[in-house]
């Protein structure tokens, strides 16, 4: 079931077209990876998709809704989360808090419910730190509830920046490079988590350089370069495509 | 020895500096302000080579440690006491604290909770959502203002009036700021701090509703069970009980899920709209309810004084209130109350340097921006 497709989408900065007519789509319960060497346009990509650029052609639909020129956090409320290429938490809350503000979007206490507390609020409220602390556990890091994020290890900082993203409750989550930086141990859990995450019904569009993971998760690859499509298809496919390797490796290079 | 003798030479230098700078303006400007200007030069340039030598710069070090210590002792003070018996035995301390002063000091502990109240206003804004709003000022006026105006041609008595000068505020707070609030922070400062002067023009001119320089008098005064307000005590007890109600909303909006976003856009504006906070819409609100209290707190002032005129409404207050923020740091509600206290009580203190207040307010903000960018118990570092 069709979940997310752009057509023709494209971004342009003046003369630089970072991203040119992109055709994607991606299903229910699916696993999407995008990659692509340095610079192919990938983030910006997940920038248009997100509504933190507007694109400058194209369309973005969203179970089958026209999203293109909407605005990001209603996107989000729509179901689309997203990571961040550099980790953007919160640094001065815990990380039970980051996590709880992400579910603001589907919460609704305003300031008189902050101030008054009525019985409804003090529900809604309890309700969002034991979701909050069921998607802690859900990542792994239930223990670290009470630590500042910004003390957090890399690799747990990543982790909360998912946990974070799936606050929103989506379904469709955008993970911008979440195994860089990661040693063999934490790319291996994080597969796993991925593949958790699909399986509790969210899909996945992945951007991401490390081969290991991309090829062990996907349902599908996209590979990008210089802002265009240049391949499309199941791993193993884009593995030997010879236009993907070139674009990773120059021309010149010699065969394995 | 080596750096001794830097020092001694950076010093001499200076002194060199000062009398030469003396000697140069003496046929211009007589000895007297020759002299005077000199001891200027020499004063400014020894204050900075001093904040530069490592002596004064680890003095200034563990002040910071120290205060940094306080603070983490507060917070788990408060954590431990779990508040209400502290919040309760500090409110009876101030209930009978008139008695022990007269009614100057009285006044003083008045004026004190007005300026906690709008700093705890201003802290929203600013500490909140991060918005510098250097005009702060004008909506405690209108506060003061519609309430001075709707009591002396229509009677309002005082306690809806507190309601119709927040809402007046309020009001005006959502016009100005749905276009203004789509600027980028040094944009929205300056538009600010042009509303405020145009709101203090526009009650200073418009004799006809205002009464210009004039003002408005013969404001009343509030009426509780048949008795009218009138002496520094009876409003000693009004604004504590302005200034308890405000920290309890206070404490309860930042820890709820409009404070959690609040402080998500403090901490990253783009983040916080990609986890789905419609950033403008609680930019605007932070400024509605910050400019709400203000109003309401205007709508006292003017029942206290019963007589409102711009004067009182000047940006040096915006820039008060703003300091008060900072200096007891954003984001802390005992922090700005503390702020508050120091910045009207030490300048009651040391009356006889008055004229260098103003100095003093700028030495001591650069100084905390500079050793101690958190305030005083703050735990934002903006």
């Amino acid at each position: 079931m069709l979940l997310l497709e752009t057509k023709n989408l494209a971004k342009h900065f003046g003369g630089l077209k970072a991203v040119d007519d992109i055709d994607m789509r991606v299903e229910r319960e699916r696993i999407v990876s995008i990659i692509g060497p340095n610079g192919a346009g990938k983030t910006t990509f997940f920038n248009c998709i997100t509504g933190i650029y507007r694109p400058t052609k194209g369309t973005v639909i969203f179970h089958d809704r026209d999203i293109t020129a909407m605005q990001p956090h209603s996107i989000t409320a729509l179901g689309i989360a997203r990571t961040f290429q550099n980790i953007r938490l919160f640094d001065g809350m815990t990380c039970l808090e980051n996590v709880m503000v992400a579910a603001h979007c589907r919460t609704s206490a305003g300031v008189f419910g902050a101030i008054f507390r009525p019985a409804k609020v003090r529900k809604e409220e309890r309700d969002m730190g034991y979701r909050a602390i069921d998607i802690l556990k859900f990542v792994g890091l239930e223990d670290k509830q009470s630590a500042p994020a910004a003390n957090l290890s890399y690799g747990d900082q990543r982790r909360l920046e998912i946990a974070r993203a799936l606050g929103t409750e989506p379904h469709l989550l955008l993970l911008d490079e979440p195994a860089a930086g990661m040693n063999p141990q934490e790319t291996l859990a994080l597969m796993a988590l991925i593949r958790k995450i699909r399986d509790n019904g969210v899909a996945i569009l992945l951007i991401e350089h490390d081969m290991k993971v991309v090829m062990g998760i996907s349902d599908r690859v996209l590979v990008l370069d210089h802002g265009v499509k240049i391949a499309e298809g199941m791993p193993r496919d884009i593995q030997n495509n010879q236009g993907v390797i070139e674009a990773y490796l120059g021309k010149d290079h010699i065969h394995a | 020895m080596n750096t001794l003798l830097k020092s001694a030479n950076a010093y001499v230098k200076i002194i060199l500096f000062s009398l030469s700078i003396g000697l140069l303006v003496l046929p211009f400007t007589g000895t007297g302000n020759a002299v005077r200007l000199s001891a200027a030069a020499f004063a400014s340039l020894f204050l900075w080579r001093l904040s530069k030598s490592e002596a004064f710069l680890s003095i200034a070090r563990s002040f910071s440690r120290f205060l940094t210590i306080v603070r983490e002792n507060i917070s788990s003070l408060s954590r431990a006491a779990q508040s209400p018996f502290v919040y309760a035995g500090f409110i009876v301390f101030l209930i009978f604290l008139p008695a022990f002063l007269n009614d100057y000091y009285q006044d003083i502990m008045t004026l004190t909770g007005i300026y906690i109240v709008l700093a705890l206003g201003l802290n929203i804004v600013v500490g909140q959502a991060g918005l510098l709003n250097l005009g702060y000022v004008a909506f405690y006026a209108i506060g003061a203002y519609t309430y001075a105006i709707l009591s002396t041609t229509l009677g309002l008595a005082f306690w809806p009036g507190l309601l119709a000068g927040a809402a007046v505020a309020a009001l005006f707070a959502f016009i100005i700021g749905l276009p203004t609030l789509r600027l980028r922070g040094d944009y929205f400062a300056i538009v600010t701090l042009g509303l405020g002067e145009i709101t203090r023009i526009i009650l200073n001119n418009w004799d006809g509703l205002t009464g210009g320089p004039n003002g408005i008098s013969r404001v009343g005064r509030p009426v509780l069970a048949g008795y009218s307000l009138h002496s520094t005590l009876d409003f000693y007890y009004v604004i504590l009980v302005i200034v308890i109600i405000t920290v309890f909303a206070m404490k309860r909006l930042m820890t709820s899920r409009i404070g959690r976003a609040w402080i998500a856009i403090r901490e990253d504006e783009v983040a916080a709209e990609a986890m789905g906070i419609d950033t403008f819409r609680l930019k605007l609100l932070a400024f509605v309810v910050g400019s709400a209290l203000a109003g309401l707190t205007g709508v006292f002032f003017a029942a206290k004084m019963a007589f409102v005129s711009p004067e009182s409404f000047t940006f040096s207050e915006s820039v008060l209130i703003l300091c008060m923020v900072v200096l007891g740091g954003m984001g802390s509600i005992p922090g700005i109350i503390l702020g508050a206290l120091l910045l009207i009580t030490l300048p009651e203190i040391f009356r006889d340097f008055q004229d260098y207040r103003m100095l003093a307010f700028g030495i001591a903000l650069v100084a905390m921006m500079v050793f101690r960018p958190q305030g005083l118990l703050g735990t934002v570092k903006k």
